[in-house]
């Protein structure tokens, strides 16, 4: 088996604060495979999010990586130079938030949101870019001919896969996904997650996909983690953490979701 | 009286008169329906699901009935009585009394320059519920009893000093303050966590029990209708496309939109299949273009299931 690609070792945040440091994420490890969906649920204030900004480094203050590693192919991200961090985040590491839709440029057309990207970190052509991005706008199932539209001109859902498709354009070898989906309803959710599934099949990238919604996440992913008060509680294969949770807190977040009577109606 | 509120009606007549009841709602925004054709009645004791995507005009609906926004045409009815157009002030305040609102955001619906106490004994003061400081005091305790909030360590916090499922308590608190008949929740889970808006959606239901009070939830998440609501309407571009028991709509989904919302409703046990994406969504595509024509035929297919017949397009 090849080495992982991303291993986490005992990872520490803190957030300072005047009466000392609150510790977020305490001594928390994992791996996650080339091509790997890895999971990490828990509730807010759980630190899942805060182990997704520490990975890019991108934790601002009063949030303080206190220890740990973070290796990329073996490569410590929490000891890079700057500049050498430029080249990974995006290039190597996407990330996808959960408000992301709210993150692209009002004043820009969407195209030039791609080549603005694809020039920062591939040097394109404008021609280069319009071409990658009619490719991506096609991957992500948007006519092509709106790339001359405004970001205000497309739906929550549809500018949601703009930033995948943008995300994706760099092709990184691992995408942070932090509740990308919780601000739609169900039908567009399942549209772009099948997609993401699709996608991550064809260009063989990983996932860290961040949510709280554990049935949605069981759907998705390969290995499920579970966090509780900074703490890593359970790791494993999806089918044993769904069907025979090993910690009481993961049994109790299952019982949590509100689930259809006689559930499993026909797609 | 048009067709769906008739029928819709008519299988109700074992139950209590309904508080409000619209019929035939129509809203217009220029060239744009936001709302069809919408009937529904609300009556104590019983919850009401209306379930829908982003605009389908859900949240419409509950602005009108909040008296947030006017119809373009139909009536609405409180207590037998036709309210439709705002009449004399004296009704129109116990009107906007008895139907109170609980929104979807938990963070910005409370003052942060207040405590928890402030934001209720104002409500029970302004609506003659409490005159001096011990009432006050009692009445504010009281509340936070009813949403199982501890009223020692709640009543003298600031709101950012509570979690998010606590400041929603807090809001549902506020709006029992008023007394009201009537409580309509738009989306009051969607900004909480999972595992929180259990707690929620059971305290809404107890609160509707115990209350006697007439509930009317709003949501994209059908799975969570089916803990609140006794009926449920499922809404599409406007438009009521299947609406009945809860329970019937969601065993025996009939309506294309309907079956489309249950099948993508996060189902552990399903795995999502690899290269299926372009068939769901080329699917999902076809559902919204067949469900979107208006149309006025009203098809019952149980004792208190119907559906509208596709329109033509």
């Amino acid at each position: 088996m090849s080495a992982p690609l991303l291993q986490i070792r005992d990872l520490c945040v803190d957030y300072l604060l005047d009466d000392g440091a609150f510790r977020a994420v305490k001594n928390v490890s994992f791996d996650i495979g080339r091509g790997e969906l890895f999971g990490l649920a828990g509730e807010s204030g759980c630190g899942k999010s805060t182990i997704a900004y520490a990975i890019t480094r991108l934790s601002k203050p009063p949030a303080w990586v206190a220890g740990g590693e973070v290796l990329l192919d073996g490569q410590d991200l929490l000891k890079l130079p700057e500049a050498a961090l430029q080249k990974v985040r995006w290039r190597r590491i996407g990330m996808v938030f959960q408000s992301a839709m709210n993150s692209l440029n009002p004043l820009m057309r969407v195209e030039a949101q791609f080549h603005d990207v694809l020039y920062r970190h591939t040097g394109a052509t404008r021609a280069q870019s319009r071409a990658r991005a009619e490719e991506m706008f096609r991957l992500v199932g948007i006519p092509t001919s709106r790339l001359d539209n405004y970001p205000h001109q497309f739906s929550g859902g549809m500018r949601q896969r703009i930033v995948i498709a943008i995300c994706l354009a760099l092709q990184p070898e691992l995408i942070i996904m932090d509740e990308p989906t919780t601000a739609l309803d169900v039908v567009v959710q399942r549209e772009i997650l099948e997609q993401v599934i699709d996608l991550q099949r064809s260009h063989g990238f990983s996932v860290l996909f961040i949510t709280h919604d554990l049935h949605l996440m069981a759907q998705l992913c390969h290995r499920i983690g579970v966090m509780l008060k900074g703490e890593l509680v359970e790791v494993g294969d999806v089918r044993q953490v769904s069907r025979a949770p090993s910690h009481e807190y993961t049994r109790k977040l299952w019982g949590a979701i509100p689930q259809l009577p006689g559930h499993g109606a026909a797609a | 009286m048009n067709a769906p509120s008739a029928l819709f009606l008519e299988n109700a007549a074992a139950l209590a008169e309904p508080v409000v009841r619209l019929d035939g709602i129509e809203r217009s925004f220029g060239a744009v329906h936001a709302l069809r054709g919408i009937s529904l009645a609300l009556r104590p004791g019983r919850a009401l699901a209306l379930v829908g995507e982003s605009g389908c005009g859900k949240t419409t609906c509950a602005r009108i009935i909040a008296r947030m926004d006017q119809p373009t045409a139909g009536s609405m009815h409180f207590r037998g009585r036709d309210i439709t157009h705002p009449g004399e002030k004296a009704a129109e305040a116990a009107y906007r009394r008895a139907v109170q609102m609980v929104f979807q955001d938990p963070f910005a619906s409370l003052n942060p320059v207040f405590s928890i106490r402030h934001h209720l004994a104002r409500p029970l003061k302004l609506h003659g519920h409490a005159g001096n400081k011990t009432e006050q005091e009692r009445g504010v305790a009281d509340l936070l009893g009813w949403v199982g909030l501890d009223p020692a360590v709640t009543a003298h916090k600031f709101p950012h000093e509570l979690s998010g499922g606590q400041r929603q308590r807090v809001n549902i608190a506020r709006a029992l303050a008023v007394r009201p008949d009537v409580l309509v929740a738009d989306e009051p889970t969607s900004m909480l966590d999972v595992s929180i808006r259990r707690g929620i959606l059971e305290l809404l239901s107890r609160i509707k029990r115990e209350r006697q009070l007439a509930l009317l939830y709003i949501t994209h998440d059908i799975a969570t209708a089916a803990h609140v609501a006794e009926e449920v309407i499922v809404m599409f571009a406007g438009q009521m496309v299947e609406w009945g028991s809860t329970e019937t709509v969601i065993r025996n989904a009939r309506h294309p939109y309907t079956k489309l919302l249950l099948s993508a409703v996060p189902d552990p046990d399903r795995p999502f299949v690899p290269g299926d994406s372009a068939r769901f969504l080329n699917h999902a595509e076809e559902v919204r273009r067949i469900s979107r024509p208006a149309s006025d035929k009203i098809e019952q297919v149980g004792p208190n299931h119907f559906i509208r017949a596709l329109g033509a397009s």
